[in-house]
């Protein structure tokens, strides 16, 4: 099931973000307010307005079709170099894998006075399979959706009566790497549970809407200039198919928020603090935008 | 939690070259660093990794630190006879981590 198409609504405002700038210098009524049409002489003035409007039309068809389609989407995989794929590929050189293990002993092992994540979900290869492609999920005890972190911190405080783990912890990120690795290779299918929609809806709005000192939007880099270079690094399409991913520059694995914030942080805006709801709606946008494609958990990217 | 993958082929031709490929989970904190109250932040790092086939060294490695965290180490060497590659990272703090493979040379 798809959500209506209406790929970048928000962009669309007359004189709001986004398309004014972009199209640069180009007189439309929106744009301007007309006043390209009424300094000239009244026969030619609604005629060129006529035009403007044409011409605004056309532009907004442009944007319309500026969502990546469906059959150009590509996995950041694609934009690495040979040797992180292959190191990807291997699961003896995939440093993620480190993770990964750490993970099974986790999920194998009872906090005090409780019973293991295995006592309830048993083995995680069935269990566990086809899970973190659906995520981030709704929650009916939240009234919202959740990403694979705070379900599994849900459970800790719930059933397990333990503390939540820390975002980017160590223990934290080695049980989402173990439970995304049991999706690896299987569709994502986030974002297709009509109770999301209005909060795919949500993440959809902050992805393009222009932030930071930049004054740029996700959509800007990741579905106009994706392919092209920024600095000495190629711009990907920013689909959400590996996480949590080992990044060689972070020199560890981290979360989907992480990297959230670094891009933030990136284009000088105010960075989101974890566990946000709109950290997770745009996640979830992420995540639905990449319907369909291939889970990679755990991925290397530079 | 340290975590290590080897990959060491089951099977070789004698005489054959095989390559070994090593990956451990470690910080590699360097000692240059500070945390953010400004004190200093101790170095931690895996200084020497040992491989020996059946007793014998046969691949040595000292490790400084600028090597990045979970290092990743491959070398080749000649499969003589069937036994045990044994290999050993010792680290600045905490029990060497050793890790055992058997190979059949044929």
């Amino acid at each position: 099931m798809r959500l209506s198409p209406s790929p970048r609504g928000p962009l669309l405002k007359p004189g709001a973000v986004g398309w004014a700038k972009r199209r640069r210098r180009v007189p439309t009524t929106s744009d301007r307010g007309g006043h390209g049409a009424s300094r000239l002489s009244p026969p030619y003035g609604p005629l060129l307005a006529g035009m403007a409007s044409v011409v605004s039309c056309l532009l907004i068809s442009t944007l319309l079709a500026a969502e990546i389609p469906q059959n150009e989407r590509r996995s950041g995989t694609a934009f690495m170099s040979r040797d992180t794929q292959a190191m990807q590929e291997d699961d003896r050189a995939n440093p993620g894998m480190l993770a990964v293990l750490d993970g099974e002993a986790l999920w194998n092992q009872a906090p005090a006075g409780a019973k293991a994540c295995a006592g309830c979900h048993g083995d995680a290869s069935s269990s566990m399979k086809g899970v973190a492609a659906r995520y981030p999920a709704f929650a009916e005890a939240r009234g919202r959706p959740i990403d694979l972190e705070q379900r599994i911190n849900l459970c800790r405080t719930e059933h397990q009566h333990a503390p939540p783990l820390a975002w980017e912890a160590r223990e934290l990120l080695a049980l989402t790497a173990y439970v995304a690795n049991q999706s690896r290779g299987m569709p994502i299918t986030a974002g297709m549970d009509e109770r999301t929609r209005p909060f795919v809806e949500a993440g959809r709005s902050l992805y393009n809407r222009r932030q930071g000192q930049l004054d740029l939007s996700c959509a800007q880099c990741h579905d106009d200039n994706w392919g092209k270079r920024l600095a000495g690094s190629v711009i990907p399409q920013a689909h959400p198919t590996g996480y949590p991913e080992y990044r060689l520059e972070w020199q560890s694995i981290g979360s989907l928020q992480r990297r959230l914030r670094s891009c933030t942080f990136g284009v000088r805006a105010e960075q989101l603090p974890y566990g946000a709801p709109e950290q997770v709606d745009l996640e979830l946008y992420l995540m639905w935008r990449a319907r369909g494609m291939p889970l990679e958990t755990p991925a290397v990217r530079p | 939690m340290t975590q290590a993958l080897v990959n060491v082929p089951a099977k070789a031709k004698r005489g054959e070259a095989i390559e070994i490929k090593t990956l451990i989970s470690h910080p590699m904190e360097t000692g240059y660093r500070h945390d953010t109250n400004g004190a200093a932040i101790p170095r931690d790092i895996i200084h020497t990794f040992v491989a020996r086939y059946n007793g014998e060294e046969v691949f040595r490695a000292d490790l400084h630190p600028a090597i990045a965290a979970n290092p990743f180490i491959t070398f080749f060497t000649v499969a003589t006879e069937s036994g045990v590659i044994e290999l050993t990272w010792t680290l600045d703090h905490g029990e060497p981590v050793t890790q055992k493979a058997n190979i059949i040379v044929e």
